[in-house]
């Protein structure tokens, strides 16, 4: 008779147990599954770019979405945390959305679009142009944690060629490149070394944010969920692009500035505007778009892009 | 030649799980520059033999000891990992039946040619271009070739673009198994031409496994006959195919059509 109220109080205030809504607990995974997650973390931080694996655990979207990510995030977010989640450098789309969304509701953390006020920044595809902090966390979201995956395909070789060190194969990816076009094509997910000693994918940032990763304040992490694998980049560690002695690594430029904000030196994506071929290059990074544009900076097609409806709403 | 041997190899065995016998017994010493032949018919023993040399499988019994630079007689299996790994993409080189086992199909010749100076740490885009150039060249591969992919060449072409592709690192050793199996016969006398004057050329030591007497009366300098896992006969390459002692070597030098 006494046995059924001491179960139902046993499962209701487990300290275990910590939830925001009530349903889910704190930060979707349960406290098991992230002190996993945390200890393949430390070890990925303690081993600059060698890839941990985890036991990934299924999530509520599908794989490519961010699930490794997702879990990374999951793990390290505390209740004092701001979160910004960025999708091909906008705070704005699909993917941005949802997974704000998400930790909104199973953390209770509040959400931000703005960069400095983030002490945890999850993303795909990009680096933020303002430069990170110390007290702050990026986390990648990765499709394919092996960079030498396309050139050879078995997984003990690879394995091999990490632990001993042998690098040459991607080499000779950048040699085709040249080979055929003249030069490095690569243009995103460009391989870097890190810490003078692991081979690394950088997941999908274009080329132009690696130099970003060099001797970076923020603590870099990296959550591939279908490979179930995560590594890492501890603060100020030196990660090198590859490249040839003479055809040494260069980043993208753009000719012309951003045509919202008149911003130089970040990376543009274009715009189409009509259907007669007319288009623009403005900012990738929304809140850096924006926030130039708060401080009175106005690009070639500020107003006319402003009567089009476009950016109206950043 | 120097008098100090290259590849010691001291009463090599394997013998498969299940006791299928894969070679018993085996010992020679082969020297900087030369070329050793070994023949016999299918299942004799001879890639076996062939895998226990080129450190790909651990024999039963017996030692495989190979002059590392700088460090002496070693045995090769005796070898941390990374080491071997290492001898197989410098001091080493295998050429394959297939040239599909030896090559990536879906990376230029250009590419294949330089992985190894790469893989050794070349880090120059135009050295590693101008060499590859040279070794197509030397293997008879027009320089306009050098960015199709294999996938696109003869057999012969390929088989010779593997060739280039071990000797760009100087090795001093090279295993060949059948190498000019699955070529016609005028391939196979170009490549075996230009086999021998390569080795010459280089000084490369080679151990060839073949079953085609054609090849080993060309390119080596001493011959092992095999049977059934074991050296029936061994000596000069002359020696043994024109005054044959075993029977069995005399069946296989008899059973060859004289043209």
């Amino acid at each position: 008779m006494s046995a059924a109220p001491e179960e139902k109080e046993a499962a209701g205030s487990g300290a275990q147990f910590h939830s925001i809504d009530g349903v889910y607990n704190f930060a979707y995974l349960d406290e098991q599954t992230k002190r996993m997650i945390r200890r393949a973390l430390l070890k990925a931080v303690a081993i600059p770019g060698y890839q941990v694996p985890f036991g990934g655990r299924e999530m509520p979207v599908a794989y490519g979405w961010g699930t490794g990510g997702m879990q990374v995030t999951a793990s390290i977010l505390g209740v004092d945390d701001v979160l910004k989640v960025i999708d091909q450098g906008a705070d704005d789309t699909t993917n941005a959305v949802s997974i704000r969304r998400f930790f909104n509701r199973t953390a209770g953390v509040p959400v931000t679009e703005a960069t400095d006020e983030a002490t945890v920044i999850q993303t795909r595809h990009r680096i933020p142009e303002k430069a990170l902090r110390e007290d702050q966390v990026i986390v990648y979201q990765v499709p394919m944690p092996e960079p030498l995956r396309k050139l050879e395909p078995r997984e003990t070789e690879t394995r091999k060629m990490h632990a001993f060190a042998e690098y040459g194969l991607m080499q000779v990816k950048l040699y085709e490149d040249i080979s055929r076009h003249g030069e490095i094509t690569t243009t995103y997910d460009y391989p870097v070394e890190v810490n003078a000693r692991y081979m690394m994918a950088p997941s999908p940032i274009p080329k132009f944010d690696n130099p970003k990763m060099h001797a970076m304040p923020a603590l870099q992490l990296f959550g591939a969920g279908r490979e179930k694998r995560i590594y890492a980049i501890p603060p100020y560690t030196k990660v090198r692009s590859l490249d040839f002695d003479d055809y040494p690594f260069a980043p993208q430029e753009f000719d012309e500035p951003c045509a919202l904000c008149d911003a130089k030196g970040v990376f543009l994506d274009e715009v189409i505007l009509d259907d007669k071929g007319d288009h623009m290059f403005v900012c990738s990074d929304s809140d850096h778009c924006r926030d130039r544009r708060a401080e009175g900076h106005v690009g070639d097609r500020a107003g006319e892009a402003a009567d089009k409806g476009y950016g109206a709403e950043i | 030649m120097s008098d100090q041997p290259l590849l010691e190899a001291e009463g090599v065995s394997h013998t498969y799980p299940g006791g299928q016998l894969g070679c018993a017994d085996v010992g020679f010493t082969l020297y900087p520059g030369e070329v050793l032949g070994i023949v016999g018919e299918s299942g004799s023993g001879k890639s076996t033999l062939l895998s226990c040399l080129s450190g790909a499988l651990p024999p039963s019994r017996g030692s495989v000891r190979f002059d590392v630079r700088g460090q002496g007689m070693r045995d090769v299996f005796a070898l941390s990992e990374p080491e071997r790994r290492l001898l197989m993409r410098t001091d080493w080189g295998i050429v394959h039946q297939n040239p599909r086992d030896g090559l990536r199909m879906s990376v230029s010749a250009g590419g294949n040619v330089g992985e190894r100076l790469m893989a050794v740490g070349a880090r120059h885009y135009g050295d590693i271009r101008e060499q590859a150039l040279d070794w197509l060249d030397r293997v008879e591969i027009d320089a306009d070739r050098v960015d199709h992919q294999p996938r696109t060449f003869s057999g012969g072409m390929q088989q010779r673009t593997q060739i280039a592709r071990i000797l760009v690192s100087q090795p001093r050793l090279v295993f060949m198994d059948e190498p000019t199996g699955g070529l016609d016969v005028s391939v196979q006398a170009r490549l075996l031409d230009l086999l021998r004057g390569l080795v010459r050329d280089l000084g490369v030591a080679a151990v060839v496994v073949t079953h085609d007497l054609a090849v080993v009366r060309l390119l080596s300098d001493r011959l092992m006959v095999m049977r059934q896992g074991r050296v029936v006969e061994a000596g000069l390459t002359d020696q043994v195919l024109d005054d044959p002692q075993h029977p069995y070597s005399q069946l296989l030098v008899s059973s060859v059509l004289q043209a």
